[in-house]
């Protein structure tokens, strides 16, 4: 397996999808590759930092746009 | 801009909307709205959309606060009204032509080895997360991916669809999903990196 191929198949390696087989070629591959390691290690952390910079529970707070507030005020008055 | 206020006392606001209270309603929408928006935005990517999408979602919250249960979080209630409601906007969508991710993805030798020496990033997510500028620039960047990638990465790897649902909602095949996903968090991973590395902070 060659570092391209290692690439294609992160996303079914880190979901627990890969077939043995190549469940095996992979992990031999990033055994003997650190370039390939580093990468898959980013790869990673990308996955988790996305999740904790806009998930639900995330600390985002900027302001609704006053219209906007407006709006959305004047639409539940009818309801 | 302003940051919206939180709420402190969840329950009696709650108590408050129940009894119809006009500025229990404007205290929800200030202090949720902001944030709201932004999830919405990152999920159909137009301004005017998102804004439609935000406005329905409160509409149909104040509509249903009696099916509200005092024991979940109204942040998070709120938040799954807008998600449905963004879905629903995505569902009904026309799809726009595919912008190309290309130059975001790895490249390679003719020997299939990586182009490009990784340098580390020195910091575990956690450690790297715990900073507001991170959060706000890992935020940033992912606004920044081209739209019908950021949108699989928002509904699959931040909003927790999984495959299925979010080809379903946006019209691909499964495995069509799973490739976009991929690329997508490629693609994140190549705009984060030059922050994230250890030579960087």
């Amino acid at each position: 397996m060659k570092c391209r191929e290692l690439a294609d198949f992160l996303n079914d390696y880190v979901s627990n999808e890969l077939p043995e087989e190549s469940r095996a070629h992979f992990e031999f591959h990033i055994s003997k590759c650190r370039n390939c390691r580093e990468y898959m290690v980013q790869y990673e952390v990308v996955i988790k930092a996305g999740k904790i910079a806009c998930g639900e529970m995330s600390d985002e707070m900027p302001a609704m746009p006053e219209e906007l507030i407006k709006a959305v005020l004047a639409t539940r008055q009818k309801i | 801009m302003a940051s919206a206020t939180p709420v402190d006392d969840e329950a009696s606001l709650v108590a408050q909307l129940r009894a119809g209270d006009e500025l229990a309603f404007e205290q929800v929408v200030r202090s949720y709205g902001g944030r709201l928006l932004a999830v919405a935005r990152r999920i159909v990517g137009s301004e005017e959309d998102a804004r439609d999408v935000v406005q329905d979602a409160f509409l149909n919250a104040f509509r249903s606060l009696d099916r509200f249960e005092g024991n979940a979080k109204l942040s998070t209630w709120l938040h799954r009204i807008v998600v449905n409601a963004a879905l629903m906007k995505l569902r009904t969508r026309k799809r726009k032509p595919e912008q190309s991710i290309e130059t975001l993805l790895p490249s390679f030798l003719d020997d299939g080895h990586h182009e490009e020496r990784f340098k580390s990033w020195d910091e575990p997510v956690d450690k790297l997360m715990e900073r507001a500028e991170n959060r706000e620039l890992v935020r940033k960047q992912i606004d920044a991916l081209p739209e019908g990638y950021r949108t699989v990465l928002v509904l699959r790897d931040i909003e927790g669809l999984d495959t299925e649902e979010a080809a379903n909602v946006l019209g691909l095949s499964v495995n069509a999903t799973k490739i976009r996903l991929h690329r997508a968090r490629q693609a994140l991973r190549t705009l984060l990196a030059p922050h994230f590395r250890s030579d960087v902070s």
